[in-house]
């Protein structure tokens, strides 16, 4: 029979995970760590990242994924692709994880490091042109774009960084952000108003993505009330993000309001030897940086845990 | 490990691929987009799971431009199902496994 119970599961393997994956594997943890598709989290999306240490060039996101992953393999983490639809936290019994394959894990400690993905812009014609034009990854569809018109939604490092992508292909890339200076970090923010090819729609909102086929325009409402249509053929949506938390039992785990889940220093949760680290935390900075520190100090928590497991058993 | 499964194909041989009488499921990729790259896997295990009862096909957006512009793709990973050369249904994203095995189901 497979086996079913490890003392520590780690759920999902963006830089959080993969973090955790390679601690646990060098600490010589019974570990599993279960990732729905391949490793890589959000940071797959991700063209090139300047700001993670030990690559003076940069490294684009997808090859930094793939090292982290060939790194934790190398000390034999251990990890399936499955998909983790519900997870249960009974007072005093085992963790339980149900897989979307009908089967059931079991652990002693766990590490919920599910991260996040791009929030919706909520309006009319996002849903029913995804793919015709609207998109949330610069890097993936900005080839699409070569010569036309896109707008790019928010003001964020992603937001900025990708409108400075996109116009490697696009004609004009229209930057539309609901406040009147950006949020990005200042290098972000020179390099992309000193660009001729991004125009910048200060205070206003895009509220419909209007098109027959495929995207034609977006209608942008000024703060004011004044509305224009700018017409473009893609948008880009970069305007925060929403936990993956879907399955994960957040009244016991003390969600926040957006669905987040508080941790301590420790990375702790509030249910005793269930940990969090990367974006799925409440808390402010959300960097691959941090995530992969909190995947480290989650594993040495899960340790300190295990430990007390064995001296009360 | 990549599966031998996976049918790589062409704008050349799209038309006849797709022709098939099975249900014939075309991932639309490219090296250039990390999701596509994730996918990978994914897409190798449900070729695996459909051995001999449906097709799976792969198709490099970069080398091949007629086929995805006639299907308006605009965003990849872009995974569109046929049946008899009918266009049946098309997820755009990275997608778990599971969901794509049932859309295959569906049509088999």
């Amino acid at each position: 029979m497979a086996k079913t119970h490890y003392q520590l599961i780690i759920l999902g393997g963006g830089p959080a995970g993969l973090t955790a994956g390679l601690y646990a594997a060098r600490a010589r943890l019974d570990h599993l760590l279960i990732e729905k598709g391949a490793t890589g989290g959000q940071v797959l999306n991700t063209h090139w990242i300047d700001n993670y240490p030990g690559f003076p060039e940069g490294i684009s996101g997808f090859d930094l994924m793939e090292k982290m992953a060939a790194q934790a393999k190398r000390f034999e983490m251990n990890s399936i692709m499955n998909d983790a639809v519900k997870v249960e936290l009974p007072e005093k019994a085992a963790k339980i994880i149900h897989l979307d394959d009908g089967s059931r894990l079991t652990c002693d400690s766990l590490i919920i490091c599910t991260g996040a993905h791009a929030n919706n812009a909520g309006v009319p014609g996002e849903d029913r042109f995804l793919g015709k034009g609207v998109s949330y990854c610069g890097t993936c569809d900005g080839p699409f774009f070569r010569n036309l018109d896109v707008a790019v939604i928010g003001g964020g490092n992603t937001a900025v960084q990708e409108a400075e992508y996109l116009t490697k292909f696009a004609r004009k890339v229209i930057l539309i952000h609901r406040r009147d200076s950006l949020r990005a970090a200042k290098v972000v923010q020179e390099k992309a108003l000193a660009n001729p090819n991004i125009e910048f729609i200060w205070n206003s909102r895009v509220t419909a993505i209007c098109g027959d086929k495929e995207v034609e325009a977006v209608e942008v409402t000024a703060t004011d009330g004044q509305v224009s249509r700018r017409p473009v053929q893609g948008v880009f949506v970069f305007i925060g993000i929403t936990p993956n938390n879907a399955g994960l039992p957040l009244d016991r785990l003390r969600a926040d309001v957006g669905g987040f889940i508080p941790v301590d220093t420790e990375c702790r949760t509030c249910v005793p030897g269930v940990m969090a680290a990367g974006d799925i935390c409440a808390k402010k900075v959300r960097q691959i940086v941090n995530a992969c520190g909190e995947g480290a100090v989650a594993v040495l928590s899960a340790e300190s845990y295990l430990a007390t497991l064995e001296h009360t058993s | 490990m990549a599966s031998d499964k996976v049918k790589h194909i062409s704008d050349a041989d799209f038309a006849a691929v797709i022709s098939s009488a099975q249900p014939c499921l075309v991932d639309f990729w490219a090296p250039w987009c990390g999701p596509c790259k994730a996918l990978g896997p994914v897409i190798d295990e449900v070729a695996d799971h459909f051995a001999g009862k449906a097709v799976i096909a792969k198709m490099n957006v970069d080398d091949n431009p007629v086929t995805p512009g006639k299907f308006g793709i605009r965003a990849i990973p872009t995974m569109i199902l046929f049946k008899n050369g009918q266009l049946i249904n098309q997820i755009t994203g990275a997608t778990a496994k599971a969901q794509i095995i049932d859309l295959v189901n569906k049509a088999l």
